[in-house]
């Protein structure tokens, strides 16, 4: 039977004579539809000679003859050398040992060149610096699309000749100072060169500018030490370690210091260091620390103090909350136990705060600061720099040469800088980028890559490391140090002056095994020191006078050179922060640093391993304070995080539209934000992100007093996990305190999952109870991969190589946010709801009854405010059960006899089954064609990026599944490698890229049947264990269980 | 004793006559076409020229034979006879030189040279100041032998002394195409059935003229065709094994589709690989070389050419065949020359390059992964085996079909070269006896895996 109902779907149709209701009855669209647009006018259309009929002859026509065309396949053409070069042998790899020295990052590299093209940084073992995501991402940048290709004159492209006469004829007609402003070079050629220069030319100055300043510690060194040089710590021999507010496993002092600090992680003997960690901003220290007190950056000094006064056996008076003072009692009595093994570093932008770190370290006798063979790697002087703004601003400066900075972006008084430029009538820029500061100047040189230079640099007093280029410039582009020589009207190159500058100092070493290893020890080469003497006092004098005149600017920096050693304030008004309002940290982001690869997709992709947050800076916030400001982080029905906005001030400006991110961790009544975003030229415009933090860095202060104020807006943010923790799921991450570590039965402390046999506990790991039969797997490779929780520092050098080894593309911010990015390896990062993961378990096993769980899961989810954290890399288990293969309709995903789980792109129809079958969510799928493609304008749409593409490995389509191959090139080229020597394969031979960029060992590869490799051992070691073993998918990555160091003194 | 069948059977003497007749025809044919050098009968012309001609010049003495031998072993590489080379020519050089100069130039020329010798310096300068290396090994005797080589008098193209009769002995039959012999055929078919059918109709009108009654045809039956159609059970048969022969025709066709087996683009340059690896017997990993240690066998670069081709500036007229002769062989050296930049009056390069730009053969998909030492170096697989008869190929094609049907029957059917490669030995040990077999393919060695070749 029909019924009369009626049915509705807006109220509107309920109503009488609606007028809506009336035009949607009549009209189907309730908007004209444009057909004005695509028919055009009506004159034209008459207007057109062509008739339908010759508009269908002409389809017809270019269907059939695109049709026709389409039959015939393409004609390859290969292009052989006409001259092959001895060393290039088409598709084998050759490698150069060269050092990236770009004034932020300094290390000795080795970099893997294809049929000539750099195409991946590794680590170079016997340069032992490491390198982080940045260095290995730096490969890329050689590739960008933004980089000048010629010199500039006034606007125009011109000549080298011509650049060349121009200059030279203002140079010599120049009145006032010439003035070079540089980064730190690190370089004795450089610095040789320059005191050179000076003799050529009458009145120039040296001005070394470190975009991040490092001038405490440079000062407080100098005053005691002589020498304008930071510490070096070795982390490795290190007890002990307690750091006040250094981020040393990110770029505090030049950074570099993770791999030895990891190496004291891993509990041996029964032994490993203890981390407290005294901080502000969650960074990747703290979350790394044993023990992480968050402590206001005002507090900083006074937890310094106390300490200093508890190692000295004296009590102390202090205001500190007794929560905090507890942490530094205990922390002193632990220093003062290890001794000589102890070690106290701070990152507090005070000189007389450095001078008390060292002394401390004195005191202690410690063996872990090593001042015989300081870091050269930051040689900058702000107050250099300010005088130099001062007098471009008075008009005493003639000819500025800028090389290798970027002061238009990074100086907090950029503006005055800006307005000094105007007054210089010869103004020349050294860069690769028409950046802020290039664009301002005259004459735009351009110069090459590091991988296109030569160099030397001097890492620390002893250790020095070569630069060789390996690839001939890409663009007609000349380095610095060339261009002098040319001005100098020298007719050697740089070439032969690094040469001559090692000609007697090398010793016994032939520079081409110098340059063959990329590093040698060696004493400093004469550079001319005679001169050099002479211009830094006097620079130094100028620079003290001109301190006195800018008194009101730069009061913290002014007392370069005569730093009291200790408690002695006379001369120096140190860092003081008001009391009651918020206080700003300004960090350097692991993924961008001071922001010189702003235009290098990868790193923007990075996630940041604390926030995992990419394509973005923002303002990170304790939860109290956000509550109190009533700023939110929401989470979008897409899952994608969307944040408040808030306008910053410091003094007199304001940095507007800053998002927020609400951290926890984050020490309350303290704020930080990263610096090198926010920059705008030379940067492609998907990759103009962020706020440009460098105008809040007032002084060259990391540490600020600033105002807050919330303004209206959503942000929305590409982060890619959320802040949830584990919910006490212990299947994940295991954990345990050294002390139970040492003590305890291993099956207390990773215990194998059990299930239900016949009502008899079974372990999940025994055949009994497996779904599957499995395969002999004892015969021939069968590949293994640990990673130890405890050396992993979640650096994430290892995605980055990941990424330039396996041809990852880059998705773009809108395509991270719904979470579709294609790391390969992501580090996941956990935080626990209680302060420690095992709070978390037993608060989770202990629930009862459902009122129990409604309330306390809830509260699981959120994590602490101060939690504990653990990195955990991720990428595809290799699972010998694999859940994926099963489902495979095509079987384009299934197993190999060496246990790599396998994944067939020409086979797979992209169903993506098997992606949401994989318990660990490591399966990527290529939503979109990510190359050559408009919409993902980013280094694979450009013939220049796609240069940096391992020719080894497949770049894949639209509409695969792809995900960790464990890196199955590589094993195959040392295998293959080995059959034609023929040998058997060794012990360690086997690498996947993220195992070989490890620096601190956390990740480890092998052949597992070799039981003289180090994986067999580390499968049987007790603490190995697999995530999720109770899915009894067998994977083939194990990971080491975490040990925290608790144990208080 | 062998039991014959048929002796003097009618098929024998038909297929002798008919090769008789083509024997012939070949005869006359050959002689019309003016016939190329051919080594073989170089190499009788000078063996029978070179003593008597040595006998007539009476200041040389030596054995030709041995000299040409040492000439080309140790000179030929900077000297030709005629034209210039990276050293000078050499023919009848005894008469530019005194016997004894050049036994103390060939000894050691920079001694001479540094003695202050007037003509050893021009010579020295004269040729770019290349040092000639010593030949300290040459004996006197030896060195006569290579003046007696270089005294003998140039070959005159010998195609006007070719005996005809030379020809006929079995190397000759080469030069009749196919295509004539055929043509003859069908036309003596013709004019058999024109025969035939005038003799028939002749039969007939003497048959009608001498009252023969010829058979005349019954009344028709059913047409076959209707028939067929009426019988449905046939019909229906008949449509399904047109159908499955069809489909499988049309699965043939499209399998083929991207397949470029026999794909014989032609090249910028005409290079022969029937001159240099047949004829010559270039070792493929000679120029080739990448194909030892590289996943690519490599395309040779130029200064691989001209390691030779700075002394060979022209083909021998013996490599001359009918369809490419010497003017075309030496053109194409000259597009090496052009491209390299060299020239070869000036022995020298112009550093003005034009890199050729090959059409590539064969093309794998991207996502395939193959290794040229892996199967070269490590297997020791006859390049051959994928490439096809190079040696006999005057211009390269494509000989197999490089599908992954290919490929994966191929490692199905081939066993590791295990033995003496110590890489090999545990594996190959643990799984022979696994499978129970004496020696191991490459699929039981695990290479049919999916990802050994696509990743």
């Amino acid at each position: 039977m029909s019924s009369n109902k009626k049915y509705w779907q807006s109220v509107e149709e309920l109503k009488e004579n609606s007028s809506i209701v009336e035009t949607l009855q009549n009209k189907e669209f309730v908007e004209e539809i444009p057909t004005d647009e695509f028919l055009g006018d009506k004159d034209t259309l008459s207007g057109s000679t062509t008739t339908r009929r010759d508009f269908l002859k002409y389809v017809g026509f270019s269907t059939a003859a695109a049709s026709l065309a389409a039959c015939e396949g393409p004609v390859i053409r290969s292009i052989p050398y006409v001259v092959q070069p001895d060393r290039i042998v088409p598709g084998v790899a050759n490698y150069y040992a060269t050092t990236i020295a770009d004034g932020f990052d300094f290390a000795g590299v080795l970099v893997k060149t294809r049929e000539g093209r750099p195409i991946k940084i590794e680590q170079n073992i016997l340069a032992n610096t490491g390198a982080n995501a940045r260095v290995h991402a730096s490969v890329l940048s050689l590739y960008d699309s933004q980089r000048l290709k010629r010199p500039v004159s006034n606007g125009e492209i011109v000549s080298w000749e011509t650049f060349d006469t121009d200059v030279r004829q203002q140079l010599n007609s120049v009145s006032g100072d010439i003035v070079l402003l540089t980064q730190t070079f690190a370089s004795p050629s450089t610095t040789r060169l320059i005191n050179e220069f000076s003799q050529r030319y009458p009145n120039v100055r040296h001005v070394v500018y470190d975009t991040v300043s490092e001038d405490a510690a440079l000062d407080a060194f100098e005053s005691r030490y002589g020498q304008r040089a930071l510490a070096n710590y070795d982390f490795s021999k290190a007890e002990t370690i307690v750091s006040i507010g250094a981020d040393f496993l990110g770029d505090w002092a030049g950074g570099g210091y993770d791999a030895a600090y990891a190496r004291g992680r891993v509990p041996q003997n029964g032994r490993m260091s203890r981390h407290i960690q005294f901080e502000s901003n969650f960074s990747l220290t703290g979350a790394n620390a044993d023990k992480r007190i968050p402590v206001k950056l005002s507090q900083q000094r006074a937890v310094l103090n106390a300490l200093n006064a508890m190692i000295g056996g004296g009590g102390t008076t202090s205001d500190l909350p007794p929560a905090i003072m507890q942490a530094v009692e205990s922390a002193a009595a632990q220093l003062r136990r290890s001794g000589s093994s102890a070690v106290v570093v701070s990152g507090i932008p005070d000189a007389q705060a450095q001078a008390q770190v060292l002394s401390i370290n004195e005191a202690l006798g410690s063996q872990v600061m090593d001042s015989g063979n300081p870091r050269m790697v930051r040689q900058g002087n702000s107050s250099q720099v300010q005088q130099l703004i001062a007098d471009m601003n008075a008009g005493s400066v003639g000819a500025i040469m800028i090389a290798g900075v970027n002061p238009a972006y990074s100086l907090p008084n950029a503006n005055e800088f800006v307005e000094g430029l105007k007054n210089v009538e010869l103004s020349i820029a050294f860069s690769m980028k028409a950046d802020e500061t290039a664009k301002l100047c005259k004459f735009i040189a351009a110069t090459p890559h590091y991988l296109e230079s030569w160099g030397d640099v001097q890492l620390t007093r002893r250790n020095f490391t070569l630069m060789q280029p390996t690839i001939r410039p890409l663009f007609d582009t000349r380095q610095f140090q060339d261009t002098l020589l040319r001005w100098m009207d020298s007719d050697v190159n740089y070439y032969d002056y690094i040469r001559e500058t090692w000609q007697d100092s090398l010793g016994t070493l032939s520079w081409s095994q110098a340059l063959h290893d990329g590093f040698f020890e060696s004493g400093a080469p004469s550079t001319g020191s005679t001169t050099t003497g002479s211009t830094t006092a006097q620079n130094a004098a100028t620079a003290l006078t001109g301190a006195t005149t800018t008194a009101s600017t730069n009061t913290g920096n002014a007392a370069s050179g005569n730093v009291p050693a200790n408690n002695n304030t006379t001369t120096s008004s140190p860092l003081v922060l008001e009391e009651g309002g918020f206080e700003l940290e300004l960090y350097t982001s692991v993924g961008m640093g001071d922001g010189q690869q702003a235009n290098n997709p990868w790193l923007q992709e990075f996630p940041d391993p604390v926030t995992r947050v990419s394509w973005d800076n923002y303002l990170k916030v304790s939860r109290a304070d956000a509550e109190e400001l009533g700023l939110t982080n929401e989470h979008a029905s897409d899952g994608g995080l969307n944040g408040s906005y808030v306008n910053l001030s410091v003094g007199d400006r304001v940095l507007e539209k800053v998002p927020v991110y609400i951290q926890p961790g984050q020490a309350r009544g303290t704020v930080s934000l990263a610096l090198g975003y926010g920059k705008k030229e030379g940067v492609q415009e998907e990759m103009q992100v962020g706020v440009n933090a460098y105008t809040l860095y007032r002084d060259f202060r990391s540490h600020q007093n600033v105002r807050i104020e919330k303004v209206g807006g959503t942000h929305e943010f590409a982060c890619v996990q959320l802040h949830r923790t584990l919910m006490g799921r212990g299947d994940i991450i295991k954990e345990t305190t050294l002390e139970i570590f040492n003590t305890q039965d291993v099956h207390v402390w990773n215990k194998i999952p059990e299930v239900s046999l016949n009502h008899i506990e079974t372990p999940v790991t025994s055949p009994d109870v497996d779904l599957w039969n499995g395969f002999d797997r004892s015969i021939g490779h069968h590949f293994n991969m640990s990673i130890d929780l405890n050396a992993c520092t979640g650096c994430g050098a290892c995605v980055i190589a990941c990424h330039s080894e396996n041809n990852v593309p880059v998705v773009g911010k809108r395509e991270v946010r719904k979470f579709r990015d294609m790391h390969w390896l992501r580090i996941d990062r956990y935080f626990s709801s209680e302060d420690t993961f095992k709070e978390d378990i037993d608060k989770k096993v202990n629930m009862s009854g459902l009122g129990d769980s409604l309330s306390q899961f809830g509260e699981l989810e959120n994590a602490a405010d101060n939690p504990q954290v653990v990195f955990q890399p991720m990428l595809c288990q290799h699972c010998n059960h694999a859940p994926c293969e099963t489902v495979c309709p095509v079987t384009a995903t299934m197993h190999g006899r060496q246990g790599q789980n396998q994944m067939v792109y020409n086979r797979c129809v992209g169903t993506r089954y098997c992606a949401n079958n994989c318990p660990y969510k490591v399966r990527r799928f290529n939503w979109f064609r990510y190359n050559k493609n408009e919409e993902f304008d980013y280094h694979l749409n450009n013939d220049l990026g796609r240069m940096v593409l391992n020719p080894d490995v497949t770049v894949r389509s639209r509409g695969v599944m792809e995900k960790c191959s464990f890196c199955i090139q590589r094993t195959q080229k040392t295998i293959l490698d080995a059959k034609r020597d023929g040998r058997p394969i060794q012990g360690d031979e086997f690498e996947t890229a993220c195992s070989a960029a490890c620096d601190k060992g956390a990740i480890v590869f092998g052949d597992v049947n070799d039981k003289s490799s180090n994986i067999a051992a580390l499968r049987d070691d007790e603490r190995s264990y697999h995530v999720l073993e109770y899915v009894g998918t067998k994977p083939n990555v194990m990971y080491q269980t975490k040990v925290r160091n608790t144990s208080e003194a | 004793m062998k039991k014959v069948k048929f002796r003097h059977s009618a098929v024998r003497i038909l297929v002798l006559s008919i090769s008789l007749f083509l024997s012939i025809n070949t005869l006359i044919l050959a002689q019309e076409e003016t016939s190329p050098t051919d080594t073989q009968e170089a190499d009788v012309q000078e063996t029978v020229q070179g003593p008597s001609e040595a006998g007539v010049e009476s200041n040389v003495s030596g054995d030709a034979a041995a000299g040409k031998a040492l000439f080309n072993s140790l000179c030929a590489a900077c000297h030709k006879l005629d034209g210039n080379s990276i050293g000078p020519p050499l023919r009848d050089i005894s008469s530019k030189r005194d016997v004894q100069w050049l036994q103390s130039w060939i000894k050691n020329s920079q001694a001479l040279i540094n003695s202050g010798d007037a003509d050893a310096v021009a010579i020295y300068n004269e040729y770019n100041q290349v040092a000639m290396p010593p030949f300290p090994q040459l004996s006197d005797i030896d060195i006569e032998n290579i003046i007696a080589y270089t005294s003998e008098p140039a070959l005159v193209p010998a195609a006007a002394q070719a005996a005809s009769g030379e020809v006929g002995d079995g190397t000759g039959s080469g030069g009749v195409s196919t295509d004539i012999v055929l043509g003859i055929l069908a036309f003596v078919l013709l004019m058999l059935l024109v025969i035939l059918y005038l003799v028939n109709k002749t039969l007939r009108r003497f048959a009608t003229a001498s009252g023969v009654e010829l058979p005349v045809k019954g009344p028709k039956g059913k047409p076959v065709w209707k028939s067929f159609i009426e019988n449905q059970f046939l019909v229906l048969v008949s449509a399904i094994v047109l159908l499955l022969v069809g489909g499988y025709m049309m699965y043939g066709y499209f399998m083929q589709v991207g397949v470029d087996q026999g794909y014989q683009p032609v090249q910028p340059i005409h290079f022969s690989h029937k001159i240099h690896a047949g004829d010559n017997q270039i070792d493929c990993k000679f120029c080739h070389s990448s194909a030892r240690v590289s996943k690519t066998s490599g395309i040779p670069s130029l200064n691989v050419c001209m390691n030779c081709h700075k002394s060979i500036g022209e083909v021998a007229d013996a490599t001359a065949t009918d369809e490419y002769s010497k003017e075309f062989y030496d053109a194409e050296i000259q597009k090496l020359y052009t491209a390299v930049g060299w020239d070869p009056e000036q022995q020298a390069y112009t550093g003005e390059t034009e890199p050729v730009k090959w059409i590539r053969i064969h093309n794998l998909p991207d996502f395939a992964y193959f290794n040229h030492s892996q199967h070269v170096e490590v297997g020791g697989i006859a390049c051959q085996t994928c490439h096809g008869p190079v040696e006999e190929m005057e211009i390269m094609y494509q000989n197999a079909p490089l599908t992954m049907g290919w490929c994966v029957n191929c490692h199905r059917e081939t066993n590791v070269m295990a033995e003496g490669n110590e890489y090999y030995e545990k594996v190959h040990a643990e799984l022979s006896k696994k499978y129970g077999v004496e020696e191991l393919t490459v699929a039981q060695m695990g290479g049919n895996e999916c990802m050994k070749c696509h990743y």
